[in-house]
């Protein structure tokens, strides 16, 4: 399979449906291949697209002098293309994804509210991201927004957010959040039900805005990737990673082996805390505190490991452009493995009981069910999309070093439902263990940090697997070596749609099981 | 006189030791997780702690949403003293009846699924309606029982079926088994308990009980919780003093009640043992498989019954 073989097809279509393409329109953005099309051809080409088999996995909006760019990201076999229309800062209209990607739809809102781009023939004009705070023609990502935000005076409440309402007898409202009783970040869930049946559940999500795509705005790469470790605090490595890679596609920085293989050490230890917290928790929900209590054991001497070798419990701040901030000597590598065999275990021990127990299978099995027709739809990634057949992981198909050298196993399984949720981390920790014990035996001695190059004018564009799913991560440079643009996209934003979409049948009780097998992040999501 | 007074130790001892008895469980819970355990002193350190704090109230709670917990703690109270808890014979025992005690069992809950309806949050009409119907299924349960224990001693007074139970002696008899079995389904669902229940959640969706006592603070929830708590141990003591009666003292000498409440700390501590392991197995079932749980606590009832009308009838 040579690379991008599909691409001259996929051009043909294009051109078959009249989609303007000139010579010039097909440039590259980074090592990826990008169309640059017409505004009013945008919403065609997401046709032809979705018609071909390509997979949306991320749309965003940028302001330059004269335009607005708003680009899509879309991938087939394992290759990525990215989708650009120009559109004038009079008049940002251009037609919307959303009709053939109802994935696309958050982010679609989202790049509405903070640009004022308008996408003409979306189906929900509502506002996402923009709560009320803002008033009706501020655009917080736009150039003339100072930095700073505007007025720091009492918010209005956000109280016509017009939700979808069922009617008939015995229907009734659950509005749930967005402040919970347990610590957990802020969401607000209207369900609509009838007795104890869940009809339909609209998630309303952009309390934890953080503002993180505009404070991006005019740092150095260090910088940035400070900031992208804080975009989602479970996935520090992970969004840290994809940060640091885009910025070094940017500026064509190529890091150290020995620097990759740190990283994917720190992204696998990540992986093993977080999947061991989410199955203790997953449990705990239906009332099986004996789990919750034992992986949280396993989690928490798991993180002191992490906290003793570099330095933090989560590993924050340890991906830095160009590499790692420090080494690991033969003491902490010897440590590290010394760790991987008594985990694996302790977990074989623990998942045979889980398994065994009848009264948890009870809860478990067939509650959530998440149809593959569904996770495709929506473009859900990670132990969501591969519980319901989603064969994808970046760290096997896009073979970003070091994996490309490694053999990644990647855990599917058609069952959709909680306990398919909680069998692919629980497979997905034994991989990585497996991915440990590679890395750790082959890990090549060496440099751990390449010189930052300065990078002006350039954009980069970075997949990489973390562990709730694949993330996507764009970076622009301006023309004196600062950001302009950061755009992560978390996972999440296409796991909240889809919970949306696995309750329905459900019964209410039944939901923060199902939450919790999704465990979709605010933070990652909010942004 | 004597006999008034030691009813009413016999009350302090039931009220003081029920917060006792809940520790005592998570006690063994913690072990069985291999956790540290909360001191045995902190259920009455909450109490205190939520009797001093300052309460809370809803804009448009109605006066019954503040008479609701002092009616729920007497109703629960009231309760108590109908259950011989180490001696029989006492004065109470004319009232001692299983169809008052179920009676102020329902006045207990009639006021707390109204109160937890009063403020129209979504959470507290939630558990109450999850109440009523789990308890429109438990109550016939537990009067299948009564009706199965009653046909044995011919009494529904608890004195007197404790009596009868204690002079004839160990006998194996499987409508006692029966109605044992089915007692012990019924009392995990009506006090709000792992498998049916998850006392220590907070998530709002999944809750009966706390639902509707989520909007409760300060000494009106310390109430509602000690009389959850009282509610727990009325069905460990009638479990324990029903169906195991040993030690139970029959008159008021100073050696047969010391033995009563030995043998009756001994029972209800083994009791608690027996329902951690329960809770620490057993994961939450979905509310719909909680009425399948109560109808099979409602045939076991019956077959109770039915075994005793056909098998111990005339022997």
């Amino acid at each position: 399979m040579s690379a991008y073989d599909w691409l001259p097809d996929f051009l043909d279509r294009l051109k078959a449906d009249n989609v303007l393409l000139e010579d010039d329109s097909i440039t590259a953005l980074a090592k990826v291949p990008m169309l640059i099309l017409e505004a009013e051809d945008w919403g065609r080409a997401a046709a032809q697209a979705q018609a071909f088999g390509l997979r949306w996995m991320g749309g965003w909006a940028d302001q330059l002098d004269e335009a607005f760019h708003v680009s899509a990201c879309l991938a087939h076999q394992h290759e990525v293309l990215v989708l650009r229309a120009m559109l004038s800062l009079e008049i940002p209209v251009l037609p919307s994804h959303t009709p053939w990607y109802p994935g696309a739809d958050h982010m679609e809102r989202h790049t509405q509210d903070m640009y004022g781009v308008l996408f003409s023939d979306h189906p929900d004009p509502r506002r996402w991201t923009r709560h009320h705070a803002w008033g009706e023609n501020e655009y917080p990502l736009r150039s003339d927004f100072p930095l700073a935000g505007t007025r720091p005076g009492p918010m209005p409440t956000d109280h016509n957010y017009r939700y979808l309402k069922a009617q008939g007898a015995g229907v009734y409202e659950i509005p749930v959040g967005p402040v919970h009783a347990g610590i957990i970040e802020p969401g607000h869930f209207r369900f609509q039900a009838v007795g104890e049946q869940v009809l339909n559940l609209e998630i309303r999500l952009g309390y934890v805005h953080k503002g993180i795509e505009k404070i991006a705005v005019g740092r150095d790469a260090p910088g940035l990737a400070r900031l992208a470790a804080r975009i989602s605090g479970d996935s520090t490595v992970a969004h840290g990673w994809a940060a640091c890679m885009a910025m070094e596609q940017a500026a064509a920085v190529q890091v150290p082996e020995r620097a990759s293989y740190l990283r994917a050490i720190m992204a696998e230890r990540e992986r093993i805390a977080n999947h061991l917290g989410d199955i203790g928790a997953i449990c705990n929900d239906v009332a099986f505190a004996f789990a919750q209590y034992q992986f949280s054991r396993l989690r928490e001497s798991w993180q002191r490991v992490s906290q003793q070798v570099f330095g933090h419990r989560f590993m924050m701040d340890c991906v830095v452009p160009g590499g790692v901030a420090s080494d690991v000597d033969g003491a902490g590598l010897e440590l590290l493995r010394s760790g991987l065999e008594p985990l694996r275990a302790e977990l074989v021990e623990l998942m045979a009981i889980l398994d065994d127990n009848p009264s948890l299978e009870d809860r478990l099995a067939t509650t959530g069910f998440l149809s593959a027709a569904i996770a495709a739809k929506f473009g859900a990634t990670g132990y969501v999309g591969k519980a319901s057949g989603q064969d994808i992981d970046a760290r096997r198909d896009m073979r970003y070093a070091p994996y490309d050298r490694l053999e990644v196993v990647v855990p599917t399984s058609q069952n959709g439902d909680v306990q398919a949720r909680m069998h692919i981390r629980s497979q997905e920790v034994f991989a990585s263990l497996d991915l440990l014990t590679q890395l750790l035996r082959d890990i090549p001695a060496g440099e751990i940090r390449s010189d930052w190059r300065t990078a002006s004018e350039v954009e980069g564009i970075a997949v990489i697997d973390g562990w709730r799913g694949e993330i996507m991560t764009y970076v622009r440079f301006d023309a004196d070596d600062r950001i302009a643009r950061f755009m992560p996209r978390d996972p999440s934003w296409f796991t909240w749609p889809a919970l949306e979409q696995l309750i329905h049948d459900n019964i209410v009780p039944d939901f923060p099981v199902c939450n919790k097998s999704v465990n979709g992040s605010y933070s990652g999501h909010d942004l | 006189m004597s006999g008034w007074l030691l009813a009413l130790i016999q009350l302090m001892i039931f009220v003081l030791g029920a917060p006792f008895l809940v520790i005592w469980i998570k006690q063994v819970k913690c072990r069985l997780q291999n956790r540290r355990a909360p001191s045995f002193a902190q259920p009455y350190r909450d109490l205190g702690k939520l009797f001093r704090k300052q309460v809370v109230l809803a804009e448009n709670a109605s006066p019954l949403f503040r008479m609701a917990p002092y009616i729920v703690f007497a109703a629960t109270v009231l309760a108590a003293l109908t259950v011989p808890l180490i001696a029989i014979k006492l004065p109470t025992a004319a009232i001692a009846d299983m169809l008052v005690l179920l009676g102020f069992l329902a006045i207990g809950r009639f006021f707390m699924t109204l109160a937890g309806m009063d403020v129209g949050t979504a959470f507290g009409g939630m558990g109450s309606s999850r109440e009523v119907s789990l308890s429109s299924l438990a109550e016939p349960a537990l009067l299948m029982v009564i009706f199965t224990l009653a046909m044995t001693a011919q009494s529904t007074n608890l004195s007197s079926v404790m009596q009868y139970l204690l002079d004839v002696g160990v006998v194996l008899r499987p409508s006692l088994l029966f109605a044992l079995l089915g007692l012990m389904l019924v009392a995990v669902a009506e006090t709000g308990r792992v498998p049916v229940d998850n006392p220590a959640t907070h998530l709002e969706l999944t809750m009966v009980h706390e639902a509707m006592i989520l909007e409760y603070s300060g000494r009106h929830l310390a109430l509602m919780e000690w009389a959850a708590y009282i509610k727990l141990m009325i069905f460990g003591v009638l479990i324990v003093n029903i169906f195991f009666p040993w030690g139970l003292a029959t008159d008021a000498t100073l050696p047969a009640l010391a033995i009563g409440f030995a043998a009756m700390v001994f029972k209800l501590l083994v009791a608690g043992v027996v329902l951690a392991v329960a809770e620490t197995r057993l994961a939450k079932m979905r509310v719909f498989r909680v009425p399948e749980y109560l109808n099979l606590a409602f045939l076991l009832a019956l077959l109770g019954a039915l075994s005793h009308i056909i098998l111990e009838v005339g022997v």
